[in-house]
Order: C-alpha cells, then sequence, then structure tokens
C-alpha cells in the first residue's frame, strides 16, 4: 500500500463487496480521481463548492480507499461516517462512484431534479447514514453512533469530518466536551484546517487559532497530520487506540481548492461555478495528477 | 406527570434493553431509581440541548430507542433546527419529552413557560405530538410512544396534577377519550387542561347544558373520525390547551375544520392570547390572566350557546 501512495496518492481497495442494485464496478480510490470528478460534475452541473471538495478530497479517498471498515452500505456493523461539511458532498459521491455503489449515470444526475445526489448528503442514498447541511450537527450525530457502538459492544468506529469554519457553531462545542467526558474512544473527527469560510479566511472571521491546543484542552486525542497525504492519515488512524481512552481528533491541514492552481486559497471557490476556459484549464492541471 | 413519567421509563427500561434515558441536566433524584435499574443507560448531557438531540438521532439510527427530557422550551424552541433535520427528517425513533409545559412552570417567568411548542413541532413532518391530560395519560402515552418508529414529543405538566382517569383508560396515540358524556356542547381538552375541563363539564351539566368531555391527548394526528362527529352532532365545540391559541390544538382544528363544508358546530377556542406576560405569578394566576380557568370559560360558553340560540 505505501508504494501506491507515494506512488500516486492510491489506496487500493481491501476486499471490497457491493450489494447495492444498479451500480458499477468498483475501482481504485484517490485524491485526483475524486478531484477530476469534482470538476466534472460541479462543471456539468453549474454548482459551487468546489473549493471546499477537493480541500477534502485526500481525506475522503483515504477513509473510502481502505480505511473506514465497511464491506457495504448497509452492514450494520459499517464503521459510520458523518461528513458533517455536508457542502462537500460531491467529493462523497465520487468515492461512493469509485466504491461501486452508484452508477456513472446515476453520478451524472448530481444536482438535477428528481435525483439522490442534492448539493448536501441525504440518507436515503446507500452509503450515507445522516444528512448534513446544517453546521455544527455532525459530531454530535458521531457521538450517538459511537454511543451505540458501545452499548451494542460493537467494534465499528465512528468517523466525522468537520469543516474548521463550522467550529464558529457553539453546539460543536458541546458535542467535543461531552464526547471527551464519556470518553467515546471509538469516535474519531478529522478537522478540515483549510483556514476558509464562505465570505472570508477564518483568522479575519472569527480566529480559531491554535486549533490543536482547543480541543487538547477539552481532553480529546489530537494529532496534527498533512491533510493531503493519505499516508499520514492512514498511518495515524490505524494507530489510534480506539476502544479505551478519549476520542481522537486529526487536526488535518489542508489546501481549500487543493489540485488547482487557480482555486487554491481563493475565496471565490466557496460559491463559484466553473466557466469553460476555468474548466478546461482545471481538468488539464488534474488530469496531469495522478 | 412527571413522577408518573419516571416511574413508568424505569419499568420500561426494564423490559426495553435498548431504551436509554438523556436528560438535559433536569431531575434531580427523579431519576434515582432509572439509575439504579440501568446505570449506563442514563446521561445527564448537561446544560446542552443542542448536542443532547442530536446525539439522540445518532443512537437512533443505529438500534437504540432514546428518551430525551427536559423543561419545555430548552427541548423545543432552543434546539428546534436538532429537532427539525436530525430527528423528523431522518424520521427517527427519538421521544422527546417537554416538562413545565405551558404555564406549569409560570412563577419561573416566560423562559421557562412554553406555549409555542406544540405550534412549532406539530408542522413538523413525521413528528407526533401527545399531551397527555394526566398522570395515567403520562403513562399509556410513553408506552405507545414507543412503539412508534419515528419522533415524538410528549408534552407533560409537572407533578402533582388531579387524577382525572380512575384508572389506566385505554389509550391509542391519535383517538381521544371521552371522560364524560353530553349532548349540548363537546369540550375538547388537551394536556394538563383536562381537570378544568372536567369541572366545566360537571358546571355546566348543573346548568342544565349538557356537557360531552373529551381528553384530546395526541394533537397530531387529530382524531378525525371524533372530530367529525363532533362537529356534525353539537353545536358548539370547544377547545381547551395551556397553549397559544396561534397553532395549538384549537388552531390545528380550525385548519381542519376549515377544510370541510357543511359542519354544523361553532369552533370556540380557549388558549393563552399572542402577549407575553412581564409580572411574577403562579400558575393558577397566570392562567387567570388569559382567561383559563374554569369560572371564566363557563361563562364563555354560556353565552355563546345564548347568543347561537338567540340568532
Amino acid at each position: 500500500m505505501v508504494n501506491h501512495l507515494q506512488a500516486g496518492l492510491s489506496v487500493p481497495l481491501q476486499n471490497i463487496s457491493c450489494t447495492t442494485g444498479g451500480t458499477t464496478a468498483q475501482q481504485p480510490i484517490s485524491g485526483a480521481k475524486l478531484r477530476r470528478i469534482v470538476i466534472e460534475q460541479s462543471k456539468r452541473a453549474g454548482v459551487g463548492h468546489i473549493g471546499s471538495s477537493l480541500s477534502v478530497a485526500d481525506i475522503i479517498a483515504c477513509l473510502y480507499g481502505g480505511i473506514m471498515k465497511i464491506a457495504t452500505p448497509d452492514d450494520p456493523d459499517r464503521d459510520r461516517f458523518v461528513l458533517s461539511k455536508g457542502h462537500a458532498a460531491l467529493a462523497l459521491y465520487a468515492a461512493f462512484h469509485l466504491r461501486g455503489w452508484i452508477s456513472a449515470e446515476e453520478l451524472n444526475t448530481f444536482c438535477g431534479d428528481g435525483s439522490r445526489l442534492g448539493v448536501h448528503p441525504e440518507h436515503l442514498l446507500p452509503g450515507v447514514d445522516f444528512c448534513t447541511g446544517s453546521l455544527g450537527q455532525g459530531l454530535s450525530f458521531g457521538i450517538g453512533a459511537a454511543f451505540a457502538g458501545r452499548f451494542q459492544n460493537s467494534a465499528r468506529r465512528s468517523f466525522v469530518l468537520l469543516s474548521d469554519a463550522e467550529c464558529n457553531e457553539g453546539s460543536v462545542w458541546e458535542a467535543i466536551m461531552f464526547a471527551a467526558h464519556h470518553k467515546l474512544a471509538n469516535l474519531v473527527a478529522i478537522l478540515d484546517l483549510n483556514g476558509q469560510q464562505a465570505f472570508g479566511y477564518t483568522k479575519d472571521v472569527i480566529n480559531l487559532a491554535p486549533m490543536a491546543q482547543r480541543w487538547q484542552s477539552f481532553g480529546w486525542d489530537v494529532h496534527t497530520v498533512d491533510g493531503h497525504n493519505l499516508e499520514q492519515i492512514s498511518a495515524v488512524v490505524n494507530s489510534l487506540d480506539t476502544k479505551n481512552g478519549a476520542p481522537h481528533v486529526l487536526i488535518a491541514h489542508t489546501t481549500f481548492g487543493k489540485g488547482v492552481s487557480f482555486m487554491e486559497s481563493q475565496i471565490k471557490w466557496h460559491y463559484s461555478p466553473l466557466n469553460d476556459s476555468e474548466y478546461k484549464q482545471a481538468m488539464h492541471e488534474l488530469e496531469g495528477q495522478a | 406527570m412527571r413522577n408518573a413519567f419516571a416511574s413508568e421509563l424505569t419499568t420500561i427500561a426494564g423490559q426495553n434493553k435498548d431504551v436509554v434515558l438523556l436528560s438535559g441536566d433536569i431531575g434531580n433524584k427523579l431519576f434515582d431509581k432509572f439509575k439504579e435499574a440501568a446505570p449506563k443507560r442514563f446521561f445527564n448531557c448537561g446544560v446542552a440541548e443542542a448536542n443532547m438531540i442530536s446525539a439522540a438521532a445518532g443512537m437512533a439510527m443505529c438500534g437504540l430507542r432514546p428518551v430525551a427530557y427536559t423543561i419545555t422550551p430548552f427541548i423545543t424552541s432552543r434546539c428546534y433546527e436538532q429537532i427539525k433535520i436530525d430527528l423528523c427528517y431522518h424520521n427517527v425513533p427519538v421521544v422527546v419529552v417537554g416538562v413545565g409545559a405551558g404555564l406549569s412552570y409560570a412563577s419561573l417567568g416566560a423562559t421557562h413557560q412554553s406555549c409555542e411548542d406544540i405550534a412549532i413541532l406539530r408542522v413538523l413532518p413525521h413528528m407526533t405530538v401527545i399531551c397527555p391530560g394526566d398522570a395515567h395519560e403520562v403513562r399509556s402515552a410513553l408506552r405507545e410512544a414507543l412503539k412508534i418508529d419515528g419522533p415524538v414529543y410528549i408534552r407533560l405538566g409537572k407533578k402533582g396534577e388531579p387524577l382525572v382517569h380512575p384508572c389506566q383508560p385505554e389509550f391509542k396515540v391519535g383517538r381521544g377519550i371521552v371522560v364524560k358524556e353530553g349532548s349540548d356542547v363537546c369540550i375538547l381538552s388537551t394536556g394538563n387542561m383536562l381537570p378544568t375541563a372536567v369541572e366545566c363539564g360537571e358546571e355546566l351539566t348543573r346548568r342544565q347544558i349538557s356537557t360531552r368531555v373529551v381528553s384530546l391527548h395526541t394533537v397530531k394526528p387529530l382524531d378525525e373520525q371524533l372530530l367529525a362527529e363532533a362537529f356534525s352532532s353539537y353545536s358548539l365545540v370547544v377547545t381547551l390547551e395551556e397553549h397559544s391559541l396561534a397553532g395549538g390544538l384549537g388552531g390545528s382544528i380550525a385548519e381542519w375544520q376549515s377544510d370541510r363544508i357543511g359542519l354544523k358546530a361553532r369552533l370556540l377556542r380557549f388558549g393563552t392570547a399572542d402577549a407575553y406576560l412581564h409580572e411574577s405569578g403562579n400558575q393558577k394566576y397566570v392562567r387567570q390572566h388569559f382567561g383559563l380557568t374554569s369560572d371564566s370559560i363557563v361563562a364563555r360558553i354560556a353565552e355563546t350557546l345564548s347568543e347561537q340560540a338567540g340568532r
């Protein structure tokens, strides 16, 4: 696996099978593949939230490429996942497609009338454990799922991917306090620290620094990682004690709009859709990435 | 009501190992027996209701049956979005229990009063809204709520309310319970107004006005069969609730009524006005302020019947 990672951020699948109807064959997942799908689909649908999806593409590739144990989307003992920053749903759909859970035809319905693939994830879509879109609720979902796992003596874990600006919401801190108090070791939060929010840089809107120290002071087991380094993310998650001790958080340093030069760290790309020339340039850059 | 709730929940938890109780730092001593019986299934979630509701949703989606409990405004309006999205949109079986609803905790002021909770919760798809009329109904409501595969709101008063039913009545969600039969007026009461409704029924009967009294404990879904019968058989249907006239039981029935033609009965609603009370006062005092005593209710019913007779 390490060679694959070093060669091109591609994680081979681990004996994954799929029972969901109307799906295609599974494919290896990589951040670059997810990014190309994000660009293609956001252009086709004419929608934004592109930079946020590109920011988490590597983290999602890592989770769905092998870190999370999800034999099938309906396996009761699967690890649970909450995309608390629901506006990055397109990156999730791209992963579902590569896992073989949704077909290319369905992927092409993204944001269309009657589609199951909306801007924010809908739980009736197999693979989506929780609907999100309203920021500040996902970590508490994860707490509930982690508690249920503990009650049911299940080894399954609860993963939650949050945005940094989401930590503006007070409810996130309610959840942070509660999870630490109850030592929810089977809860793994990953914080997408890209330093941006819809209309500004987080340091200018509500300064969140020092993020790692804040979580640590609330009693979490904190790990700082490069959110675009799958090998590092995998190594940290695989080293976690998810049976005993504090809940875990990976403070993942990321670049908003990662992989497309003119989008990186630019506020515009929170909402803005692509025009034709921007699309061509973005795809040209991504084609060059493994 | 709250003692009956705690007692019944403790019994149910002994029978159903999936039932967990989440409390928002309320109910000191009330849940001691529950904690003894199921120590790992009681969580004081602290003063953090948003997290409590979302966590309950996560638990329910993984197979548990959470019951979340705290003072009414804090478990309804404070975390309304969590109820809307996490419970109702996902349609998960979480029982939300508000204690001290309406004017039960009137003396604590506007922060602890709740005269809008029925209105805001009944508009949410999938939500069932139950307002038990006495402690017997509380026990039944809780048992029935835990059989529903979706979110349920149970609206409780406080403790020490008079028992209306002599024993455990037959209780079905969405079906009113006839407490007293009568032929001239039909009083539909929800929640803790039931003892007052019975008092009104007795007084009206003494005045030769034959009065039917119904505990319409479920505001959503409405008992449409009972309503159709009441509005075709009586000349006057009265609603009683410790809740705003806007959006509560009376408002809900007015909506139902407006969608139908040829109904015989007039609807007369009793509830709280579209106003806050910027004064201190106990439940009795505030009920008087809003005209929710049996004397004022009986007087208005008699006056309305006279008006109808004189037309």
